[in-house]
């Protein structure tokens, strides 16, 4: 009986800590963010949204050309090598190396990509550091990320309309483009989103690629110029560079309300980012789970 | 009407032809870029060894850390201190982070109602989204001052807090993978257990735990693999001494941090820079092995049944 | 009892004259023009034989109907027909399938063959498009782009599967908020649309209720007039109603084939009338 009574009393024991763990958990992460955005909010001058060189404007912009830039370039790579993983590669040894590689790229250290973009992109082509270099790194950040996420999309689809499309005389690439991409294609999208939302809070990768430095001027609108916003090849400092590179830089007066704010402005880009991903993925569970 | 048909065949085999080979490019090209990123590390990451002729014992185990700056070479390589702060920092995130990652993911699959789970898990994996210098920038300014108030510590910066940023930045990632794992466990397991008259906890202990091994072992090498490869986060808190990281409660510096801060300013070419290759290339072959190690334990648990 | 261990571990003899005996019974049956002559047809799956040296003929503008129990290779000989087993892995098929004169593993493009030879399958496969665009689908792989052109043969299409009237409203709608039946309907219209010459239907009932599959069964009938159809089907009643010969598969042979009067009446094999009986299957 004494035992019963034990088991009982470790039950709750157990269930209380953990509960307890999950709890403290969950607590400290609301904080994190509530804190990081307020925190970042309350110090926030007008000055400081600013485009130029007092503001985070510059920056802003260049953080969300580069993401841009960085998605292009793991769209073009990634959607097609996660179309090979799940339509043509079949089962074979090259098919493991494949996926292998993939998944150790994706656990690479992103200074380590930063290193190699580095070495790959701008001593190699003997440049200075530019946001399309950097756009590069972040890229191969996110390959994996959009190869995984294309690849599972294609193998989740109902193989009826795969059959469907073969049984009318398709061949296997049109059946791919005219009937799967299209059926994927909210799925995908969420993986683009989740990959935005790396790409803005990169900032290991860019150290190396994209420079630490911006000089815009908004007036000059000649591309081939290196002050013109809308140049890839000009130097671009991202805001989670901005905040690497506040740390240390007594040179502005409020370069603590600066990385603040800058932290919050991230803070609310990712979140919001996941969210709508995470929406749009509702949105689509819930409207396969009405039609099935 | 018989020749259109033949031509839309004839297109159609010309497009598969044409979509195959560039699908199947990309596919192999993407496969490409870690072997790349792996055979430049390697040209560059090896100078230290065959141009500087130092050798890999002296890279790993020596302590003495006085690259010369210049291409002649000269001076004194040992990571040592590097490699065991990155060791450090790791494992103390992971004895930090681990209790609340099992008890997180437990509470998440055995305890909450289905209602608040739906909430709790998208709010965990909101975190692995969160940019590694907003934790960085947090370290720095609320966790370093409170560090300094509360232990005795000259700086704040300290071993102490690496491991404190980066627990909290492994904690999203492993505790999604055990309660993957956990969810996964077959319902008729636990009403098996509870059948027999098991209370909760002996049902997880015995039963969900154990079949959930495998997956919360993957999480783990997932985590380690992060907080070893994060730089910023860390070289903002850690003080970026270079010493051997002797106490929790001061400055030390690891792999990554040495390669964010002196990257920049080391001459292309020279020696120090050679060093730092090296760094960056037992970076690279170490997240090889984490994900080799992943592949090795799935294959384990495969050929167990026990999935 | 005795026959069916013949006829399961057979000789190669017994088997022979059985074949021959079903032969000369087809022949002396008809003198029509067919639509696939069948040829000593052995298929497999990696080892597995999944059908073992069918001959048959499937003549023009009429319902074929191809019963047995489960996974006695009636299905996979319809998917042979046109050549959907081409995407299963480790699927070997030996022997000669004629398709109007053609064969079809060696003279006719397996694109072609399945412009001419459609297929609707067990469970309705409408693709995650507008209910036009469905039907048009077809059209568009023959390389069809003219918007006028692609809307008469869906207007057609969808009149010939008599869902027409219900669905001419609703043409933007997406196919897939349609009931199950009319779900089947679609993808026969959109067969229909791809301008065949024959329709393979595999169980195409199976997963409806009776009042769709009455309206599936006479719009089979109705078809006929213009296509040949062979049908799949779990159900006797069903192949007894609609079709007009009748081919009856086990373990990957083909038993029986004959008029479906005849076979139901008086099937001329003992299995046969085992399972048309009800005695296994």
């Amino acid at each position: 009986m004494t035992s019963l009574a034990q088991k009982k009393r470790s039950d709750s024991i157990m269930t209380a800590l953990f509960v307890g763990g999950a709890g403290f958990a969950v607590v400290l992460l609301v904080a994190f963010v509530g804190f990081v955005i307020i925190q970042g909010v309350e110090g926030m001058t007008p000055e400081m949204l600013s485009f130029g060189p007092h503001g985070l404007g510059d920056m802003f912009f260049n953080t969300v050309y580069l993401v841009v830039l960085a998605l292009v370039g793991s769209m073009i790579t990634g959607i097609p090598a996660g179309i090979f993983l799940a339509e043509y590669a079949g089962n074979g040894k090259v098919t493991h190396w494949v996926r292998m590689a993939i998944e150790t790229l994706a656990s690479l250290p992103s200074i380590v990509v930063g290193l190699f973009g580095y070495l790959a992109f701008i001593v190699m082509t003997g440049s200075q550091w530019n946001l399309f270099a950097g756009a590069l790194a972040v890229s191969i950040l996110t390959l994996p990320l959009v190869t995984s996420v294309t690849e599972d999309a294609l193998r989740n689809l109902p193989d009826s309309y795969r059959q469907g499309s073969l049984g009318l005389g398709a061949s296997h690439w049109q059946t791919i483009w005219n009937i799967l991409l299209p059926a994927c294609f909210p799925r995908i999208m969420t993986g683009l989103i989740m990959a935005a939302g790396r790409g803005f809070g990169e900032a290991a990768a860019l150290m190396f690629t994209a420079g630490m430095s911006t000089d815009i001027d908004w007036t000059n609108w000649d591309i081939t110029s290196s002050s013109c916003p809308l140049n890839p090849f000009r130097p671009g400092e991202t805001l989670a560079l901005h905040i690497w590179a506040l740390r240390t830089e007594a040179l502005h007066p409020d370069a603590v309300q600066m990385a603040s704010a800058s932290s919050a402005i991230l803070m609310i880009m990712v979140v919001s980012f996941s969210l709508a991903a995470r929406w749009l993925s509702w949105r689509i569970d819930k409207k396969m789970g009405g039609s099935k | 009407m018989i020749n259109a048909l033949a031509l839309a065949v004839r297109r159609a085999h010309r497009n598969e032809k044409t979509a195959r080979i560039l699908i199947t490019l990309c596919g192999i090209g993407t496969a490409l870029v870690p072997f790349l990123i792996g055979a430049f590390l390697l040209l560059k990451g090896t100078d230290t060894f065959f141009v500087f002729h130092h050798s890999l014992g002296e890279f790993l185990f020596s302590g003495v850390w006085n690259p010369s700056d210049t291409a002649e070479g000269g001076g004194h390589v040992g990571a040592a201190m590097f490699l065991s702060g990155s060791l450090v920092t790791c494992a103390l995130a992971l004895v930090l982070s681990l209790p609340l990652c099992i008890s997180t993911a437990i509470f998440m699959t055995e305890i909450a109602t289905p209602r608040t789970r739906r909430l709790i898990q998208p709010a965990v994996e909101l975190f692995t989204g969160i940019p590694s210098v907003v934790y960085g920038w947090i370290g720095l300014t609320v966790l370093v001052p409170f560090l300094r108030l509360i232990f005795p510590m000259p700086f704040g910066f300290s071993v102490l807090a690496a491991g404190c940023v980066l627990a909290v930045m492994i904690f999203p990632t492993i505790t999604t993978m055990a309660a993957d794992a956990m969810a996964a466990v077959p319902k008729t397991w636990r009403e098996a257990s509870y059948g027999l008259g098991a209370t909760r906890w002996e049902t997880i202990a015995h039963i969900v735990l154990p079949a959930a091994k495998g997956g919360i072992f993957t999480g783990i090498i997932l985590g380690l693999a992060r907080a070893l490869g994060e730089a910023l986060a860390v070289a903002m808190v850690i003080g970026q001494m270079k010493v051997f990281p002797t106490s929790l409660f001061l400055p030390a510096s690891t792999l990554t941090t040495a390669i964010a801060s002196d990257m920049g300013g080391a001459m292309e070419g020279g020696e120090y820079s050679a060093a730092l290759w090296t760094m960056a290339l037992t970076l690279f072959l170490l997240s090889f092995l984490f994900i080799f190690l992943i592949h090795r334990l799935n294959r384990a648990s495969d050929l167990k049944g026990g999935k | 009892m005795t026959e069916m261990t013949t006829t399961l571990i057979g000789s190669g003899a017994a088997k022979a004259t059985e074949q021959e005996a079903v032969r000369v019974s087809q022949e002396a049956a008809g003198d029509a023009e067919y639509t696939f002559s069948v040829e000593g047809l052995d298929l497999f799956y990696d080892q597995t034989q999944a059908l073992k040296n069918i001959n048959m003929n499937i003549e023009k503008n009429h319902i074929t109907a191809l019963i047995g129990p489960s996974g006695c290779g009636k299905s996979t000989f319809l998917k042979t027909l046109n050549r959907m087993n081409d995407w299963v892995e480790g699927c070997r098929v030996t022997g000669k399938i004629q398709f109007e004169g053609k064969d079809i593993f060696k003279e006719v493009d397996p694109l072609a063959l399945r412009y001419r030879v459609g297929m609707v399958f067990q469970q309705p496969t409408p693709f995650p498009k507008s209910i036009f665009e469905n039907v048009a689908y077809g059209p568009r792989i023959q390389g069809i782009s003219n918007k006028k052109e692609l809307a008469e043969i869906v207007e057609q299409s969808l009149r010939q599967a008599v869902i027409w009237d219900e669905l001419k409203d609703r043409l933007n709608e997406s196919a897939l908020g349609l009931s199950g039946g009319q779900q089947q309907r679609l993808c026969i219209a959109r067969t229909l649309a791809a301008r065949p010459s024959v329709i393979l239907m595999d169980e195409p009932t199976s997963a409806l209720d009776p009042i769709s599959t009455q309206k599936i069964e006479d719009l089979a009938l109705e078809l006929k007039k213009d296509y040949t159809i062979v049908i799949v089907t779990h159900s006797m009643q069903q192949a007894r109603r609609i079709s007009d010969k009748t081919a009856f598969f086990l373990l990957g042979e083909l038993i029986e084939f004959n008029d479906t009067v005849d076979m139901f009446t008086q099937p001329s094999n003992a299995q046969t009338e085992a399972y048309i009986t009800g005695r296994f299957g």
